[in-house]
């Protein structure tokens, strides 16, 4: 098996799986029924993107390994996602913050995946980029609606967005693996991917009022398997029924 | 005034679709509000115990399909408040009214969800019960709250449909997912039941409402029919309803059944039962906590026309 092309399928599917996972915890209590049903579909979007990365993973590993070995069935050190998504929904602002934070990065990120020289790859993200559009037109409205509205509205989503920011770093440090596959024209580049993330932050928070965070500090991880204390309690609660019952057919 | 409700009788009666804006009795539109609403309640107060297993869907399609199923039921809500909303009654009221426990929603939805299995008995019974229920609406007399309903048995058809296949898959698998099947099935076949309401005899609401074709059938009429349908579907997946006395009756050309514990159902009703605190606490918290929100929502649209006006009158 191309050990390097799975690891890179989990990097990329292991980000729409944790966010995904922390919109769900939402569903029936959003602050309206319009908006549990956007998050809602956007949790659904982000799963659906799952499934292909990790249907196509589980193939290349044999084995008769399926897409929910692939989610459900791996340890902490080995989930790859980014420590931003794995925050958790301390409130409105955080969950638009931390969407808007991640889809600002996601759609640069599909682009370049649109041009993979992995058929599959760039499949997923043709297919994937018309939804990942429709979620940051979703979560930017909502960044400017809050810096913008009510003094209160403002204040809390500048909170959030100054403590989610320290993890924004870590979307775009390159690791090995991910170099490599920048070599191999299948993974992005994400010194491209971050061209675009300034520029479209810059512009929302302009709109929205609010104040680009100046932090130096960040904190990152999460690419290498090293993560937030948040992440034991999401496995706790997404791998219980397979752990709790394994080997069955559900 | 006596010939206005003459002549809406008799529009009823000839079958006609009552609009918004028709002339109708205030206790048509009083009644009217107080089901739709109710039945908007339900659905949105459904969504929680279903909820409570989204994150711990056993396999990525169960959970995506868990995930739209509840998101249906989101959509249902937002069909309904929209027909309560043309009897001249806002969402903020009809929320207000669920909120201080002055509107009720079904009853089922107070009992816990305690495991996987509960997904294929609830989409199974309880939904399988509310289309029941439900079909005879499609031509209710108010037309809004009829048109919602097509649309609305269409999807929950399809959420029985799932919720029996979550219960026929537990059911071929191994024996503890078959006892957890069974499990479910004892926990939900009575609550499902009590869904039809009250005996027929102590039913306040019903005479008036079948004149009004506001309601099409009985509760026990609909209950029995609930009962015939669902016990072929139990056989087929190898497990039993908890009820000692349930028989074929070949006299009647039905299931006979043992009581029915209405104790309990008023219990549930008044606010007693497992879950009522926790349900009703959810929905006032995910409305107070999302105040800042509605409003932030509102200013800044107030902003944005704003704007547009200054545009237009330098322009
Ligand atoms: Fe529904
Ligand atoms: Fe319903
Ligand atoms: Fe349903």
């Amino acid at each position: 098996m191309n050990d390097q092309l799975y690891q890179y399928l989990l990097l990329l599917g292991d980000n729409p799986l944790i966010l995904g996972h922390r919109l769900s915890e939402l569903c029936g209590h959003g602050p309206s029924l319009e908006t549990d049903i956007a998050l809602t579909n956007i949790s659904l979007d982000l799963f659906g993107q799952v499934r292909h990365y990790f249907q196509y993973a589980a193939k290349l590993n044999g084995e008769n390994q399926t897409e929910d070995d692939v989610a459900f069935l791996r340890y902490e050190h080995q989930y790859k996602n980014t420590l931003l998504v794995e925050q958790p929904n301390t409130d409105f602002a955080y969950v638009i913050g931390r969407q808007f934070l991640f889809d600002a990065y996601h759609l640069p990120l599909l682009e370049q995946l649109m041009a993979s020289k992995d058929k599959q790859i760039s499949a997923i993200a043709h297919k994937s980029i018309k939804e990942v559009k429709y979620h940051h037109r979703f979560s930017s409205e909502w960044v400017k609606r809050l810096g913008d509205g009510t003094e209160a509205s403002h204040q809390k989503m500048q909170t959030a967005i100054e403590d989610l920011w320290p993890f924004v770093a870590e979307l775009f440090e390159e690791t090995p693996l991910e170099q490599a596959m920048k070599e191999e024209g299948i993974g992005a580049d994400l010194s491209q991917v971050k061209e675009k993330y300034d520029a479209d932050v810059q512009n929302i928070f302009e709109l929205a009022q609010l104040q680009r965070p100046d932090h130096q500090y960040t904190q990152s991880g999460g690419k290498k398997g090293v993560h937030s204390e948040q992440l034991g309690y999401i496995l706790a609660d997404l791998q219980y029924m397979q752990r709790a019952y394994p080997n069955m057919t559900w | 005034m006596q010939d206005l409700e003459k002549a809406f009788q008799a529009r009823i009666d000839a079958g006609e679709v009552i609009e918004p804006r028709d002339w109708m009795p205030e206790k048509y539109r009083k009644t009217n509000i107080r089901q739709i609403s109710q039945h908007a309640h339900s659905e949105v107060v459904g969504m929680l115990p279903e909820g409570n297993w989204i994150t711990r869907a056993p396999s990525l399609r169960r959970k995506v399909a868990l995930l739209a199923k509840i998101q249906d039921e989101a959509g249902h809500g937002l069909y309904l408040y929209s027909a309560a909303e043309t009897l001249g009654i806002s969402r903020d009221e009809l929320y207000d009214q669920l909120h201080t426990g002055k509107a009720k929603y079904s009853s089922i939805f107070n009992y816990p969800s305690l495991t996987w299995a509960d997904m294929g008995a609830i989409g199974w019974l309880v939904d399988g019960a509310a289309i029941v229920n439900q079909v005879m609406l499609t031509r209710t007399s108010f037309g809004p709250y009829a048109r919602a309903m097509v649309r609305i048995c269409k999807e929950e058809s399809f959420h029985q449909r799932q919720g029996y296949e979550i219960m026929l898959t537990l059911c071929k698998g191994t024996e503890v997912q078959k006892q957890m099947a069974q499990d479910a099935l004892n926990r939900w076949w009575w609550p499902s039941l009590m869904m039809f309401g009250p005996p027929d005899a102590e039913s306040t609401h019903t005479e008036q409402s079948m004149k009004w074709r506001i309601k099409r059938k009985s509760n026990d009429e609909l209950r029995q029919y609930f009962i015939d349908m669902t016990i072929p579907q139990a056989e087929v997946l190898g497990i039993t309803v908890p009820d000692p006395d349930l028989k074929w009756n070949e006299e009647r050309g039905h299931y006979d059944f043992g009581e029915i514990d209405w104790d309990e159902f008023w219990q549930v009703v008044k606010g007693h039962g497992p879950c009522n605190k926790q349900r009703l606490d959810a929905r006032k918290n995910a409305w107070n906590e999302g105040e800042w929100v509605r409003d932030a929502a509102v200013a800044y649209a107030e902003k944005q026309a704003n704007k547009q006006e200054q545009i237009a009158v330098a322009g």
